[in-house]
């Protein structure tokens, strides 16, 4: 417990690298925020914390990889979880060869499907958001992710990709075809709609 | 150089004189006179004839405070969208008349990002900030990147000053009923739980909104309903803005729009800033509602940076987005 070392602050949460049974760990912990009553931290802290660690479970009954739950700390909104050693998708993505990311691509978006024919939605796919490891394709952060049925999130899900691949890898941002022709062999629905659905959120050229 | 600016976007007809000294903003004068319906929401026509009515006299008494004279002017700048179709075009027009009367280069801005640029203007240490914009019609969260003001996160359905007054019509309170819901607030002790609806960093308040409205049928009092309903959207604006600036690495944050005259969310706003490290900056009131200044200020850098505007390119745009902006001036 001594040896815990904060590897990332976002705006909700501290990620902090820490032993939990002589195993690696990684320790997603809310922070409190005090300009909010106590009355609502509290629910919204353990309420998001049940909900990424129900989203994190429900991914893996799908056969997607993601991080092992240890443990889950309501009260005090930290998850803890097996640390997944690999590269970041967002480091190597522009730097492996053309076929090993169309692969990647394609892995990816089957990945996605697995997770929408559940109604799984991530919230927040971007490159930042996978690591590679052992030539598997783990998703982290289900933070901003939700159980819905609807078609606009699944959308909005892929869209999301679809834009940060845009500013983050400007240079391969048309690989997102392959991730959806990953996306078509897993997808049980109407792949079609979803085609449709991006369009129309692209249109709406709103989201960045 | 010194810019006359119109704002007419909603309820208030405003005129603002700027003047710019080493590029900081001087403001010289900023009457607002602002259309208070009889009863209900604003109706988009009426509020156009008051503005129809008023406009010529507001630039009067905006003029006389300045102590200028109409050829000291050097631009006749306007707000050019978004808002009310009507609003708009009486603001446009009177614009128009009085570039062709003085013969002088007219311009037409972005009423959203004048919210921004009026506090990077008229605050000497607010450089580049993420913008909390709470009014009635608007709520968004907006900061500069890759060349443009963009919109990060911003509401779904209501804004939060439309919710508060909606709420506000509920219990009889007339337009705009933000301070009263305010005074209400501060004796509110119960927390009756509402639905905190964030998308990402988007915001939604009508599931709210309804909530309240029922605590309050069934008997729940004022006070602690609108403590209630400004813990929760207040708490949700300052989250959203939190993750604007963390995403964007931005340690000052600004507020502007109506709302931002609520005490209880500028202390969060600044709690929040305090705790991440950053700075906290709101324009003085009268620059923080709509206002002519910011127009006026707006319209003087645009035109500065060498932006030109033909009579024919002065038309409204209702839906004017904030993004379509080009920022030659950063």
């Amino acid at each position: 417990m001594n040896d815990e070392k904060l590897i990332y602050q976002g705006a909700e949460a501290k990620i902090i690298l820490s032993t939990f049974l002589s195993k690696t760990v990684v320790k997603k912990h809310r922070i409190k925020k005090t300009y909010r009553i106590k009355e609502i931290d509290e629910v919204l802290i353990s309420s998001r914390t049940k909900e990424e660690a129900k989203l994190i479970h429900l991914a893996r009954k799908q056969g997607v990889c993601v991080p092992s739950l240890f443990d889950v700390d309501l009260t005090n909104g930290i998850i803890t979880m097996s640390y997944i050693k690999g590269d970041r998708v967002k480091d190597i993505f522009d730097t492996i060869d053309k076929k090993k990311r169309k692969e990647l691509c394609i892995m990816i978006g089957k990945n996605i499907a697995r997770l929408h024919n559940k109604d799984l939605i991530h919230g927040d796919i971007t490159t930042s958001n996978m690591i590679l490891s052992d030539n598997k394709v783990f998703f982290i952060d289900f933070g901003l992710g939700e159980i819905n049925h609807e078609l606009e999130s699944k959308g909005v899900d892929l869209h999301v990709l679809m834009e940060a691949m845009e500013s983050t890898h400007s240079k391969n941002a048309n690989d997102f075809e392959y991730v959806l022709e990953g996306y078509e062999k897993e997808y049980h629905g109407d792949i079609k709609r979803v085609k449709k659905k991006i369009e129309d959120i692209v249109k709406r050229g709103r989201y960045r | 150089m010194i810019s006359l600016g119109i704002e007419g976007t909603a309820h208030s007809i405003a005129i603002g004189i700027v003047e710019n000294k080493d590029n900081a903003c001087i403001v010289l004068s900023n009457m607002i006179k602002t259309f208070h319906p009889e009863s209900g929401g604003i109706h988009p026509r009426e509020a156009a004839n008051h503005h129809a009515k008023y406009v010529a006299d507001v630039i009067k008494d905006s003029m006389k405070k300045a102590e200028i004279d109409f050829k000291d002017i050097d631009l006749v700048s306007f707000s050019q969208g978004p808002g009310l179709g009507p609003c708009l075009r009486t603001a446009a027009t009177a614009a128009r008349t009085l570039s062709l009367q003085l013969e002088k280069p007219i311009m037409g801005v972005n009423h959203c990002v004048a919210h921004l640029e009026i506090g990077r203007g008229t605050i000497d240490s607010c450089d580049d900030p993420v913008l909390l914009y709470t009014s009635g019609a608007n709520t968004q969260v907006i900061a500069f990147a890759e060349g443009k003001y963009r919109v990060f996160g911003e509401t779904l359905d209501i804004g939060i000053g439309n919710c508060l007054d909606k709420f506000g019509r509920t219990i009889g309170l007339p337009f705009p009923s933000g301070p009263v819901i305010e005074k209400y607030a501060k004796n509110g002790r119960k927390y009756l739980p509402l639905p905190y609806s964030i998308k990402g960093m988007d915001i939604a308040f009508s599931g709210l909104l309804t909530a309240a409205q029922q605590y309050y049928k069934n008997g729940e009092t004022v006070e602690d309903v609108c403590y209630s309903i400004q813990e929760t959207t207040f708490a949700a604006l300052t989250e959203v803005t939190e993750r604007a600036m963390a995403q964007l690495e931005k340690k000052e944050v600004l507020l502007g729009g109506g709302v931002a005259a609520n005490q209880r969310l500028r202390g969060m706003v600044e709690e929040m800033a305090k705790e991440r490290d950053a700075r906290c900056f709101a324009p003085r009131i009268d620059l923080c509602i709509d206002n002519g200044a910011m127009i006026a200020w707006l319209g003087l850098v645009m035109y500065q940076s060498g932006i030109r505007m033909m009579l024919e390119d002065t038309g409204i745009d209702q839906r004017f987005r904030t993004d379509m902006v080009d920022v030659s001036w950063r």
